[in-house]
């Protein structure tokens, strides 16, 4: 008998079970379960792009320093190049300073060797002329010594046309 | 936390005992006059049943109000003490093997023969019963946790759980995402999370209630087959009420079976629609009433042998004790795996009646 009435559901207690479990499921639905599940979503919600934010942000910082990295790297070529170009100029000035003054030490050179050469044909030309004075001077003393008489004056011609003929033949 | 749990088990065998033994006494003093024995199957069956009152400690009952719908004399209430633990009659009505039944002939209310004359008059007994009380006070407890629970959510909007909150959370989102999401999918289950919830959250809390050996636990109120059938049936109404083209239609005439084979397969299917909340209903009653028999079978084991003598009493209670202990612990990983089963169930059932064609 009590056996039976454990698997026998009671009328009673059906009747209170669905009455009262009904209205428990309705209010709780209302006012518990709409707020914890709403709660639990917008947190979970709140959670998800806070995260994405970050990796956003995560993200635009990474961009950032590849950016500043080319910049860099440019900023880097550029000042190669420029110092490239500096050096270049350098070398082509230094060379063409070069070139200009061994020009000028040739110039100057040349003008002082012909300097030279002309006053020693100028100083050449007044030895000449005063060696020659000298001489007639010399000669004319040792004419008037010398060729005094007609005997020495003859002798003198014949010695000068021996002379002239041994230097012609 | 575990060495907690066992010293608080513990406890509960040790009040268990002494309740048993108040109970025992009670037996032995009835008026039945004869020296009555330790009925083992009566004392389970007693803890496992549905009671008028509800037996406190010794001779403590708490009256309950008695409410019968007589086709004949109207609505009738009054207190379960009025019939003096099925030893009096009241106003024409007898309490006999835990039920109110009519008697024909109440000359004397002290008359004890009035068995003879029970009525075979239909009445409904609406009493708030043992049961009845237990499930209003699992419900207040109910609502009372869970609207508290839910003005944290809206007080602390987005911000972490905090104690009860923080014990609940983990539970709820279990049955959100472990039960209903997988169960019924990611975008339909939201319809359905109130029902999952509230059973999920009723049958455990009444599954530990019943662990509980004394008021307000003790009812055996989820063992209860009226209790599990009205649970069962509103997961079938939500099957059926919510149940698209697709889950008919594969009841009805399954896509792509010939029509002989139809002719078998679709009693089948409408059969099976039925048996499946049946099933629901008898696994739950069927688990948590087994358990509080075997529970309650290893604790009587120390009176049966107690009756010999009772050296042999007090011997056995060490390993019937340990053993009745070991079951306990047992029933609160069953109280939570019998919650989680009907709800994931439930689940399953409500998935399949709102699932979309696939498209292979």
């Amino acid at each position: 008998m009590l056996l039976a009435s454990l698997v026998e559901p009671s009328f009673g207690l059906i009747f209170w079970m669905t009455l009262s479990f009904l209205a428990v499921l309705f209010i709780l639905r209302k006012f518990a379960w709409k707020p914890i599940l709403d709660g639990l979503k917008d947190r979970e919600n709140s959670i998800a792009d806070a995260l994405n934010e970050a990796k956003k942000a995560r993200e635009e910082i990474a961009t950032m320093k590849a950016g500043n990295e080319a910049l860099m790297r440019e900023a880097r070529e550029e000042r190669e190049v420029l110092l490239k170009e500096a050096r270049d100029i350098r070398d082509r000035e230094i060379a063409g300073a070069k070139e200009k003054a061994k020009a000028e030490a040739e110039a100057i050179l040349e003008r002082a060797r012909e300097e030279i050469r002309n006053e020693k044909n100028a100083a050449l030309a007044e030895l000449k002329l005063q060696v020659g004075e000298l001489s007639v001077e010399i000669a004319e003393k040792i004419l008037l010594e010398k060729l005094g008489n007609d005997a020495a004056q003859r002798a003198l011609v014949d010695r000068m046309l021996k002379d002239a003929e041994s230097r012609l033949s | 936390m575990s060495l907690k749990a066992l010293i608080r088990a513990g406890f509960l065998m040790m009040a268990m005992l002494l309740s048993g033994g108040a109970l025992r006494a009670s037996e032995g003093g009835d008026g039945h006059g004869d020296e009555e024995k330790f009925n083992a199957g009566k004392l389970i069956l007693d803890h496992i049943g549905d009671e008028h009152g509800w037996h406190l400690w010794g001779h403590t009952t708490l009256p309950l109000p008695v409410i019968l719908f007589d086709t004949e004399r109207g609505l009738k209430i009054f207190s379960s003490s009025r019939f003096d633990h099925g030893h009096a009659t009241y106003d024409g009505y007898a309490y006999v093997d835990h039920a109110v039944v009519a008697v024909d002939a109440p000359p004397d209310p002290n008359w004890n023969l009035w068995e003879a004359y029970v009525s075979k008059k239909r009445i409904w007994d609406l009493s708030i019963t043992k049961n009845v009380m237990s499930l209003f006070i699992s419900l207040g407890l109910l609502l009372w946790v869970f609207m508290s629970v839910a003005k944290a959510y809206t007080r602390r909007a987005g911000q972490a759980p905090t104690g009860f909150q923080n014990l609940l959370e983990p539970i709820i989102l279990f049955v959100r995402d472990d039960v209903a999401k997988s169960a019924i999918g990611e975008h339909k289950y939201e319809k359905y999370m109130p029902y999952l919830l509230t059973a999920f959250f009723f049958i455990f809390l009444n599954n530990l209630m019943g662990l509980v050996p004394f008021f307000p636990g003790g009812a055996n109120l989820t063992g209860n087959i009226a209790v599990t059938l009205v649970l069962a049936m509103i997961t079938f109404v939500i099957t059926t009420v919510n149940g698209n083209k697709h889950y008919w239609q594969h009841i009805v005439a399954m896509p792509g079976v010939p029509g002989w084979v139809l002719a078998i397969l679709t009693p089948v299917e409408i059969l099976g629609m039925f048996l499946k909340p049946f099933v629901l209903m008898i696994r739950l009653f069927a688990n948590i009433t087994a358990g509080h028999i075997i529970a309650l079978s290893f604790f009587s084991l120390i009176f049966v042998f107690g009756e010999t003598s009772a050296g042999a009493g007090y011997g056995v209670a060490v390993g019937s004790l340990a053993f009745t202990v070991f079951m306990t612990m047992l029933e609160l990983l069953v109280a939570f795996i019998q919650a989680y089963v009907f709800t994931f169930l439930s689940a399953m059932y409500i998935g399949s009646a709102v699932e979309e064609p696939h498209h292979h």
